[in-house]
């Protein structure tokens, strides 16, 4: 986990969610991208984000792609947040006794139809769910992240305010972590569009 | 040559006659055609499917006798044909709703499992040493996305969504009486009676609560987030949209 760093956070607001994550590659202490991103779009209103070994994200961002553009295609309609979250979960749990070395987060709204509610999630790395009304971390400064996103958070935010507190969060918890930072991207999820925003950070 | 009714390609599963028919299909759509009579019929809230029980000697114990099959909560399969081959991919459906639903968290939309069983069928009249599956399917089932369907499933693999289907012998016959009976707002009641009375036609010897079996789809009531409610609580369980009517049930709908 702590071989490539990375770290992810997000959040729930009023009628919108966040994610937002840094942008290091690293090997070991040594940095050697700063544009790496963690977080990928799958369908326009969820995001999934994978913290971890960087090459075991590049390869599941492509399994998954793989497995919701099936799932789309079989079922004749856009996967659920929730549902995104048992397949993350299951595909994780398949390699059980030599999994993947990425823990994911995603964040989403549901179906128009069903109100457009904001969904988050977070699990290990070997598929264990974390549903959570508030807030979730991920990566090498989760710890960090807990403790900051426990100070700043508060529910109902809007789109606007949820994006400073994300922001602030990942941004003041990754200055406490060598293995993430450099700059961060946030995107906020809302009913009718994402707002993505790329962050500078400090660079020591 | 080999002489049944089709000729040298009557034997080969995998060969065309020069008209363009798979004979061993044809032959497996007539052991449909000679089982008893099952039906289905859609509602605007839920849809009925129903069958005759019917066993060869007085001495059977005919509460053995399955012939209405719960799949998965939200799923119930009907058939005509042969008996043997029905367990088998009942066996299929549930093994296969049970890893949907270890994939997704959720039970299959009834065209999904539709699409998987019909294509269980279909490898039966492609591979070799293997016969077709002697039984046509009626599929009642319910799910979030499209609410209430039936579907058919035939020997060939084939299937299609219908409003109210009859399968086995007297098929033609309870068609034309859907036909004439079936209206796009009836009622889940009125489809049950519609289903009885539809038996009724050619039904042979007493029809009774013992000789005759009925699954209904209701359509379940959705929280505020538009799921289902969950049975007992936290068991993650939805509580069942499919059922099959008890001996009391199908008495009470007889009487009336």
């Amino acid at each position: 986990m702590q071989y490539n760093g990375g770290s992810i956070v997000a959040m729930v607001g009023k009628n919108c969610v966040a994610i937002a994550s840094d942008l290091r590659l690293g090997n070991q202490a040594l940095t050697i991208a700063t544009d790496f991103e963690k977080v990928f779009p799958i369908t326009d209103r969820i995001y999934l984000g994978m913290a971890g070994l960087a090459t075991d994200v590049l390869t599941l961002r492509e399994r998954f792609r793989f497995r919701v553009n099936m799932y789309s295609i079989k079922e004749e309609r856009e996967i659920e947040p929730k549902t995104l979250a048992q397949l993350v979960s299951s595909t994780l749990y398949e390699r059980r006794f030599g999994p993947y070395f990425i823990e994911p987060i995603i964040a989403g709204l549901t179906d128009s139809s069903k109100g457009s509610q904001p969904f988050i999630a977070s699990a290990d790395l070997i598929g264990c769910l974390n549903f959570a009304k508030d807030f979730v971390v991920v990566g090498t400064a989760e710890d960090k992240l807990l403790g900051v996103a426990e100070g700043l958070w508060e529910p109902d935010l809007e789109p606007e305010d949820l994006f400073e507190t994300i922001s602030q969060t990942l941004l003041n918890a990754v200055d406490r972590d060598a293995f993430s930072g450099w700059g961060a991207v946030v995107h906020v999820i809302t009913p009718d569009k994402v707002i993505t925003r790329t962050l500078k950070g400090r660079m020591d | 040559m080999a002489n049944a009714d089709g000729g040298a390609y009557s034997y080969s599963l995998t060969v065309f006659s020069p008209s363009g028919k798979l004979v061993q299909i044809e032959h497996a759509l007539a052991a449909v055609a000679q089982g008893t009579t099952s039906l289905g019929i859609k509602a605007t809230n839920g849809i009925v499917i129903a069958t005759e029980k019917k066993s060869s000697s007085i001495l059977i114990d005919s509460s053995m006798l399955d012939k209405v099959s719960i799949i998965c909560p939200n799923i119930g399969f009907v058939y005509s044909g042969m008996g043997p081959d029905f367990r088998i991919l009942v066996n299929s459906a549930r093994k296969s709703a049970q890893a949907y639903w270890k994939m997704y968290g959720e039970y299959p939309p009834t065209r999904v499992l539709t699409q998987e069983i019909a294509s269980v069928m279909q490898k039966a009249t492609q591979s070799g040493g293997v016969r077709p599956y002697g039984v046509s399917l009626l599929v009642a089932g319910w799910d979030a996305n499209r609410g209430p369907s039936l579907y058919q499933v035939d020997p060939s693999g084939s299937f299609w969504a219908w409003k109210a289907s009859a399968i086995g012998k007297n098929m033609v016959n309870a068609k034309t009486f859907l036909e004439k009976r079936y209206n796009d707002d009836i009622s889940l009641e009125d489809a049950i009676h519609t289903a009885l009375l539809t038996l009724k036609e050619g039904f042979e010897g007493q029809m009774t609560e013992k000789t005759i079996e009925i699954g209904i789809i209701t359509v379940p009531e959705l929280n505020s987030f538009g799921e289902q409610e969950k049975e007992g609580g936290e068991t993650g369980r939805p509580k069942p949209a499919f059922r099959k009517l008890t001996e009391e049930e199908v008495r009470d709908y007889l009487a009336l």
